[in-house]
């Protein structure tokens, strides 16, 4: 029997795969155990299913909304991934002029930090008054502002955390600014814009559904999980932080996939 | 337009260089002329602007005053027309490429098509000794290994010229000996024109055809001592008596550095 499973997987293959089961069993076992955890305080402590439902009603839940639960997901989600393209491309487009062109930059970036620290997503109700707050525009423009700050702050110092010894070199074969951009200086900023936009695939996804908290579409995953709470139906608010929680994860690890797809050349072991 | 090779590869006459900043002067009144096919090394003291010369030379630095010809050409077109090779103290390597695109990467800005820098890649690797790597990534050689291939990408388009920058002073001093023997033979077997600046007496002697030793800040030629132990030189040379004197001539010059030297005391020393 196993020696047909095993067949068309080569030695190494077979000891990366166990290596990096090995790797991953601890989280397994830690996330198994608190689920059960969490299962057994309730029923040890009789908790009212308001305050905390059981892991198995939420994922119930999940199964008996599946028809409402995931398209409301996939449209809150449309609204993330439009704001983190949009944000995120704003963001190293603005990091590419400031380093263009220094003093735009010295007169950018101390306000661009003052920002950068400034909880904008304290403003969702006011964009859900400039755009119409039926419409994703609203969602995806918050989403988009969350996004743009890390992505620019971070592209820019990849541009200019190239090292001047290789800017020497490149000056030394009388290569032009261009070139010395596009060959030292985008390499070197890739790993930081990969790192911004990680956060950025967070944030995209907390703005959309934040957002849809202060009025959105019914097809909204946030306007779904708010009226579910109101009406006291919490398996299924849960199950829609569940969905969201999927969701978020999944666009996280399609950025992963992403950088190591881009940015081969790195060591293996580096963390994500 | 007939082109004659110049007498000289690098003329420097009457340089100086000051950084505002601080108001240095980091060279002053520089004279040296280097013929085709030497092997000059630089020594001095920290901060008596031999980089900074080097550099001078490279047109990555601007001089203050006077003027420098590097293959009968200013510094300015001679870099423009890819003139000269660099290799500096660390390898300065481009992480994201593979040590076959390390090397390639001038060809590469030259304009050569994907055949003809393959097969001069493969020569290089030959001549450093790194066939093999051709695929590795900067981060899984050795420093040693790292910079044979700096070395590799700076000769590959064939420069006339090369400059080097302390390429071994990172290195530990075995590594550092083999590397020694190494440019020796590549020098010998390229005839290119090297400028070597080194902290290491017995570096300097035992590379170069001349030691230019170097005064402290302002940087200003000390003496020059002509080295003439002969080519091919191996690890015996380093036990010839004669390598010996020349490193105590050029120990006595840098320990006469301090009191200012005037040019004819200079020349007499280094006779």
């Amino acid at each position: 029997m196993s020696g047909i499973v095993v067949t068309g997987i080569s030695p190494g293959m077979g000891r990366r795969l166990g290596r990096q089961a090995r790797e991953w069993i601890p989280a397994v076992v830690v996330f198994v155990a608190a689920i059960g955890l969490w299962e057994g305080v309730i029923a040890a402590f009789d908790i009212q299913q308001f305050l905390l439902p059981k892991p198995t009603d939420i994922a119930k839940a999940c199964w008996d909304e599946r028809h409402t639960l995931w398209p409301a997901g996939w449209y809150t989600f449309k609204e993330a991934l439009g704001g983190f393209a949009l944000g995120s491309l704003a963001g190293m487009a603005a990091a590419t002029l400031i380093g263009r062109f220094k003093t735009l930059g010295s007169a950018l970036m101390p306000i661009a930090i003052a920002a950068n620290a400034i909880p904008i997503i304290a403003f969702a109700p006011i964009f859900n008054a400039w755009f119409d707050p039926l419409s994703p525009n609203s969602k995806i423009a918050i989403a988009a502002v969350l996004c743009f700050l890390p992505v620019m702050v971070n592209t820019l110092r990849g541009l200019q955390s190239a090292s001047p010894r290789q800017i020497e070199l490149m000056r030394s074969y009388a290569a032009s600014n261009f070139t010395i951009w596009r060959r030292v200086r985008v390499p070197t900023a890739l790993p930081y814009v990969f790192t911004a936009l990680k956060v950025a695939s967070v944030l995209a996804m907390i703005g959309a559904v934040v957002g849809e908290y202060f009025g959105g579409s019914y097809d909204a995953l946030g306007v779904l999980i708010r009226s579910k709470a109101q009406i006291l139906d919490f398996q299924i608010a849960w199950a829609g932080i569940l969905v969201a929680s999927v969701l978020g994860i999944a666009l996280y690890a399609a950025v992963v996939a992403a950088e190591r797809l881009v940015v081969r050349w790195a060591p293996d072991g580096r963390d994500s | 337009m007939s082109q004659q090779q110049p007498e000289h590869v690098v003329e420097i006459a009457n340089l100086t260089k000051t950084f505002p900043r601080g108001n240095i002067t980091a060279l002053e009144n520089i004279d040296l002329n280097l013929r085709p096919g030497e092997f000059v090394s630089l020594i001095g003291p920290s901060g008596c602007g031999k980089s900074t010369l080097l550099r001078v030379i490279g047109d990555l630095v601007e001089p203050t005053q006077g003027t420098v010809t590097v293959n009968g050409k200013t510094a300015r077109q001679a870099r423009a027309g890819r003139d000269y090779g660099i290799v500096f103290q660390d390898a300065v390597l481009f992480d994201w490429r593979t040590v076959t695109k390390n090397i390639a990467l001038p060809l590469e800005l030259l304009g050569w098509d994907r055949a003809k820098r393959r097969r001069r890649v493969e020569e290089m690797l030959e001549l450093v000794e790194l066939t093999g790597f051709a695929d590795h990534h900067p981060w899984q050689l050795s420093g040693g290994m790292q910079q044979r291939v700096s070395i590799a990408r700076a000769l590959a388009f064939e420069p006339a010229l090369l400059l080097m920058d302390e390429p071994f002073g990172a290195l530990d001093e075995m590594t550092r000996e083999r590397l020694n023997l190494e440019l020796l033979s590549i020098w010998e077997k390229l005839g290119s024109t090297v400028v070597f600046v080194t902290h290491s007496i017995s570096e300097a002697v035992f590379l170069s055809t001349r030691v230019v030793v170097m005064s402290p800040r302002p940087g200003r030629i000390a003496g020059i001592v002509d080295i003439d132990l002969p080519h091919p030189r191996g690890v015996e040379t380093r036990e010839e008596p004669r390598f010996f004197e020349l490193v105590t001539q050029v120990r006595e010059l840098l320990r006469l550095r301090g009191e200012h030297l005037l040019p004819e005391e200079a020349a007499a020393l280094s006779e």
